[in-house]
């Protein structure tokens, strides 16, 4: 597909958005392409059936949630600035970035992406993944081929294991508890080429 | 004013005559006056011209230009077991309650932020995105003013594709298709014989000749012992109904397809007149069994011309050979696979059927520049003991994907236009749930 234009001038904020995310001038440009050919009808915003296009994305068992996760609660478009900060949240680690309390965490931070992560799963946004939410992802991600009972005891014992303070909901500090031997650096991170 | 009208008249009949001579007799007869390669050699060299000044262009500018063909981001080859067995190292497996983490979703996250960046089948579904601009105004990604000469030649190109050629391959192509309908009933109209027969082919592949000349298509056939004998099935991949053309200038099949009204309607029942092509209505094409045992009839008639399907199942941009629908394969009968790859450079012959009509995708190759495509035919293919269909399929497609310089993906050409079903999840939440609660899952298999 060819790009209308290939110059960062008809990207709006392309150099905030250079600073902001940490993406190189030429990500961002790639990342425009990629917005503008899912952008169909020429609006400049996304909506969720946009994504439809994405076959691969039809196959993924949470592919509706990841599509929700890029827009905020509310929300019924997306602009091209939003689309790129959901995605700098997967952007590998950046090592030699010192700690400077001044600065705000970068998106993707080990931090951030936990959150990222957590938001999946806790779809009201109220702090916890309630049983009911979990039981709904285990669903999305079993479909029918596991039985009620088995969800429920798969769910039970998610819960257990997590669930410190025996309030019957995983919060974000046990979520991040019960990963913390998880390398979340390299699990939700893509390798973008240069 | 009388005198306009007789010149006019005049002018008419000796452009008839000329087309009729220089291009129909020809087609007739399967000889070539080269006038078609002085005009590719002379195309050719223009455009080779074109590219080299763009790109001393290009060279002068450091513009920021992102590269077509390379990937934005490098996938993760990992199996779905390969990676949740990674992030479940951290505990030990528990006794009951299935084998689930919190953490697995960030296999599936990461997967699917992966394609909503890039993935591999969209693509496949859109133009091939060329290297340098070929002077058509429909590929054209940005045209920066470079010389005056490139202009004055892209403006000619222009006046030459509209202006005549395009009426002159419209006509072609109407003489062709009338022809096809007028000569095959004909045919049909003789007692079977040989004669009949030798007749029939005649006048097909006459009229596809005479079709492929109202595209200004350059074909290189290779490999011509390979090619399909009778009693056989030949699959080929598809970029678009063109491919029809391209596949019959070369030899005689029988056509497999659904009954249209119309025009086409008109085409295939008198097609059938003269020999026998497979024709479905629409409602028999529901019925597997029944489409199956006709196919099987007709290979098993061992006069009956060789069958051309196309096993994708629909139109893929000839970049990438998709899944093989396993019904061709069931028949029992030997295959003779046949790899057609377009040269993009000087028309795009994907037919994107979503984007264009029938009519307005027709019109856009008549005004190309021409069609340069290369016909490889494969040797024959039988399935081999304990081989089953789908195997046979992804053998077969391997080896058009191989030869024609395509790359072989699993993915089903149906995606192109269905909408996202539960289905199409099933088979990522069967793997998953195999790790999860093992093989004592509640699942049938269908």
């Amino acid at each position: 597909m060819g790009s209308n234009s290939s110059s960062m001038n008809n990207i709006p904020n392309a150099e905030q958005l250079v600073q902001e995310t940490g993406f190189s001038a030429a990500h961002i440009l790639r990342l425009y392409e990629r917005f503008q050919f899912l952008d169909k009808d020429d609006t400049g915003q996304l909506r969720p059936e946009d994504f439809g296009a994405v076959r691969e994305l039809a196959m993924n068992p949470i592919g509706d949630r990841i599509i929700s996760a890029f827009f905020s609660p509310g929300q019924e478009t997306l602009d091209f600035a939003s689309f790129v900060r959901v995605l700098a949240h997967f952007r590998p680690a950046d090592s030699n970035r010192t700690r400077d309390g001044a600065q705000p965490e970068p998106a993707n931070s080990s931090m951030r992406k936990l959150k990222f992560a957590f938001q999946l799963y806790d779809q009201d946004r109220d702090g916890k993944i309630s049983r009911a939410e979990l039981l709904q992802v285990l669903r999305a991600m079993l479909g029918m081929q596991v039985t009620e009972e088995q969800l429920q005891s798969i769910a039970e014992r998610a819960i257990q294991e997590a669930d410190f303070d025996q309030d019957d909901a995983i919060s974000f500090d046990e979520f991040r508890k019960s990963l913390e031997k998880v390398n979340i650096d390299h699990k939700m991170s893509i390798r973008f080429l240069s | 004013m009388e005198e306009f009208w007789e010149g006019a008249l005049w002018a008419l009949k000796i452009w008839l005559s000329m087309i009729i001579s220089l291009i129909m007799i020809p087609a007739m007869f399967g000889f070539s006056l080269g006038i078609s390669e002085t005009y590719m050699n002379i195309l050719v060299k223009t455009l080779e011209w074109a590219t080299l000044k763009i790109q001393k262009a290009n060279t002068d500018e450091r513009t920021l230009k992102a590269s077509p063909s390379n990937g934005l981001i490098q996938r993760e080859d990992g199996s779905m077991e390969k990676e949740l067995e990674e992030l479940r190292r951290s505990r030990p497996k528990p006794p009951v309650g299935g084998d689930f983490t919190l953490s697995d979703c960030f296999y599936f996250t990461r997967r699917g932020i992966e394609s909503i960046v890039e993935d591999e089948v969209t693509q496949r579904f859109s133009s091939e995105e060329l290297v340098s601009w070929n002077l058509l105004t429909r590929t054209n990604n940005d045209f920066q003013y470079i010389s005056l000469r490139l202009t004055l030649v892209y403006g000619i190109g222009i006046f030459v594709r509209y202006c005549i050629l395009a009426p002159l391959r419209i006509l072609l192509a109407c003489i062709g298709l009338t022809w096809l309908v007028i000569g095959t009933s004909a045919v049909g109209l003789l007692p079977n014989s040989r004669m009949k027969f030798w007749l029939s082919e005649w006048v097909h592949v006459m009229c596809y000749r005479i079709c492929a000349r109202g595209l200004s298509a350059t074909i290189r056939y290779h490999n011509r012992e390979n090619k399909p004998q009778k009693g056989g099935i030949c699959v080929a991949n598809h970029t678009s109904p063109i491919d029809i053309v391209i596949l019959c200038n070369d030899g005689c099949y029988a056509m497999v397809g659904q009954i249209h009204g119309g025009l086409m309607g008109v085409v295939q029942r008198a097609m059938v007149r003269s020999c026998p092509h497979v024709w479905f209505e629409r409602a028999e094409m529901k019925d597997r069994h029944l489409v199956t045992k006709r196919l099987r009839d007709h290979v098993n008639d061992k006069t009956k011309l060789p069958i051309l399907i196309f096993p994708e199942g629909t139109c893929v941009n000839n970049t990438s050979v998709m899944m093989f629908k396993k019904g061709s394969f069931e028949i029992g009968a030997t295959i003779y696979p046949v790899a057609i790859k377009y040269d993009p450079q000087f028309g795009d012959a994907f037919w994107n059927s979503s984007k264009y009509s029938m009519v307005n995708y027709l019109l856009r190759m008549m005004t190309s520049w021409a069609l340069v495509c290369n016909v490889w035919y494969l040797p024959a293919m039988h399935q081999k003991e304990g081989e089953d269909a789908v195997q046979f399929a992804n053998r077969v497609k391997s080896a058009i994907a191989h030869q024609g310089g395509l790359v072989d993906l699993q993915w089903d050409g149906g995606l192109k236009r269905a909408k996202v079903k539960e289905s199409f999840k099933e088979q990522q939440q069967k793997q998953y749930s195999n790790m999860v609660v093992g093989d004592d899952s509640s699942s049938n298999s269908d």
